[in-house]
């Protein structure tokens, strides 16, 4: 068994998601080193793009900012941010991640306030940026977070970007494009999906070092858990190498094995 | 049309079509010299109470040397347009200048952290606040430039930032879909910083746009700041390469380094040591006033504040980790 930490086993399970030839709007950090994983492995012809405008980049250096000039070096377009929206909207993009500073159990989340109420918050955080266009508009959206009860929530205290809202048929009825949603949700416990039926969030495997009990206490909802619960498939050797030495040379993002 | 669903927040700036055509009927079509300094720009064309624009994306070719101007000017009250609005509203928020914000993405300094005093701002209830996202805001910009009074989309349905939105839920008379309507911005002034620019105002960037020719094309002042003037000659040789023509243009302002310390593409790297400084220093107000006098009231111009930086030393450094210079030198 190698030896890796957490946030490797997130970016290698978020990398593994996505298939060579599809599309993947990231943002920077853990997202975008998945992706970048995903095209020194798997997925050779993934392409990505930064919602500030650039597309398909050679990322030999990861980016700092969304629109930094790594997010269109030796890339097919620096254009706008409608040159990203558009495609998104079109369902030309197919998976998404997002983060949040909490989470519900139809993957509704909130980046935008805590605490009081929305004209004078406890804590004011950055609001959408493009966090609700992509979740609006990608096929598959998914989320990398560390698992705890105060990310992991009964109810969000502001809906900044849809989940499955308060359901199954609730984003299509809200006028959502069909078929977009939650799709997976990467921790540093689990993996989790979402029921079809109840589009309720759902263990799909348990990392290595965790147990059932562990995901649950952590979690401030209750969980759903498949039928074909698992463990988590570790890093293998070859991927651990491409992270540390290809990708975050640095460990600014993987931080210390 | 019947509003299915109605937004609460407020709408800051008239989408009336009509209202903007008659302003832009009296905007100067004249091919003049516009070269002016930036402070004479800034007390020209920002007035307390205006609806402010800042063009880039926070971290990128956004006009910081026009933001220290107005924060040194001593604006107050200006609406302001965050779209994705990071470090510029960061030192905005140093003289409390702006009091009503369109919120795609403020307080946060993407994964460098969250700027403490603009969470304040937020958090003590002075400013007014209308949520938005990126896509909204652009397509607001985009109305504008068009000269219709709104655009259509299909998201933000359902949620929370719908709600405190300026957005308007409509049955789309052609397939029966509910789609979002979002109103054009007029914005009473933009600043955009760019590579190159000709005494008219003719100004041409490279890399990203963001929403910059939307925002170009709908503002009714524009002032450009840009790295460097270059003949007119030069400019038209080939029209194709022009972002902005002189005819949107009010005031053109040779600013070098008038992004720092954020990125220019093709020409700096953001200043990240600086960017954290500015992070951490918010955590203790005594710091913070010696910090803000020193970098932003205590410099005459953005040439003093670079020089206080570092200087010429500094940008030839950060051109290097722009171009990656610095990875092939340790490459050998």
């Amino acid at each position: 068994m190698a030896d890796y930490n957490e946030m490797e086993l997130m970016i290698v399970v978020a990398a593994r998601e996505l298939e060579d030839g599809s599309s993947v709007g990231v943002g920077t950090g853990a997202p975008c080193a998945a992706a970048m994983l995903a095209q020194k492995t798997h997925a050779p012809n993934l392409l990505i793009l930064f919602e500030a405008g650039g597309v398909g980049p050679d990322l030999v250096r990861m980016p700092i900012s969304v629109g930094d000039s790594r997010t269109f070096y030796h890339g097919v377009r620096a254009g706008s941010m409608s040159d990203i929206m558009e495609p998104c909207a079109r369902g030309m993009v197919d998976y998404t991640f997002l983060g949040g500073a909490q989470i519900d159990s139809y993957g509704n989340m909130n980046s935008t306030v805590i605490g009081g109420d929305h004209d004078h918050p406890k804590v004011r955080l950055p609001g959408s940026g493009g966090a609700n266009d992509y979740a609006s508009y990608c096929w598959r959206t998914m989320v990398m977070t560390v698992h705890d009860r105060r990310r992991f929530v009964e109810k969000v205290d502001f809906i900044t970007s849809p989940g499955y809202l308060t359901g199954a048929g609730a984003r299509e009825a809200a006028g959502l494009p069909v078929g977009t949603g939650p799709y997976r949700v990467i921790t540093n416990m689990a993996v989790l999906g979402y029921d079809d039926a109840t589009r309720r969030m759902m263990v799909l495997s348990i990392n290595p070092g965790y147990t059932r009990e562990d995901v649950q206490n952590a979690t401030g909802f209750e969980l759903l858990w498949s039928p074909d619960l698992g463990a988590t498939d570790e890093p293998t050797a070859e991927e651990l190498r491409i992270l540390r030495e290809e990708i975050d040379p640095q460990r600014y993002f993987i931080g210390r094995a | 049309m019947t509003i299915l669903e109605q937004g609460i927040g407020e709408i800051f700036t008239n989408p009336d079509p009509d209202e903007a055509r008659a302003f832009f009927r009296t905007k100067s079509r004249r091919k003049s010299v516009k070269l002016t300094e930036l402070a004479d720009a800034v007390t020209e064309y920002v007035h307390d109470g205006d609806y402010l624009v800042i063009g880039g994306f926070g971290a990128v070719r956004a006009p910081m040397a026009a933001v220290h101007e107005i924060v040194r000017q001593g604006r107050r009250n200006l609406g302001f347009a965050g779209h994705t609005s990071t470090h510029d509203i960061q030192v905005l928020s140093v003289g409390g200048v702006y009091d009503r914000v369109d919120i795609a993405y403020v307080v946060g300094l993407e994964a460098r952290g969250l700027s403490k005093a603009c969470r304040s701002r937020f958090e003590s209830g002075e400013v007014t606040v209308t949520e938005d996202s990126n896509h909204g805001l652009a397509l607001r910009f985009k109305a504008a430039a068009m000269g219709v009074p709104f655009l259509p989309m299909r998201n933000t349905l359902g949620t929370d930032t719908f709600r405190y939105s300026t957005g308007r839920t409509v049955e789309c008379p052609f397939t029966g879909k509910k789609v979002v309507l979002k109103p054009a911005l007029y914005a009473d002034v933009a600043f955009i910083h760019v590579h190159e620019a000709d005494v008219y105002g003719n100004a041409r960037f490279r890399g990203i746009q963001i929403s910059d020719l939307d925002v170009a094309n709908s503002a009714k002042h524009v002032v450009i700041t840009a790295e460097r003037l270059i003949p007119h000659e030069e400019m038209v040789r080939t029209p194709e390469t022009i972002s902005i023509p002189y005819y949107l243009v009010d005031a053109v302002c040779e600013v070098p380094g008038g992004a720092y310390p954020v990125a220019m593409p093709y020409e700096y790297y953001s200043d990240e040591e600086h960017l954290k400084q500015w992070l951490t220093v918010e955590q203790d107000a005594e710091k913070y006033d010696a910090f803000v006098q020193e970098y932003v009231y205590g410099c005459r111009d953005h040439a003093d504040y670079i020089q206080k930086r570092g200087g010429a030393a500094l940008m030839r450094e950060l051109r290097r980790v722009e171009l990656n210079l610095d990875m092939e030198a340790h490459h050998g």
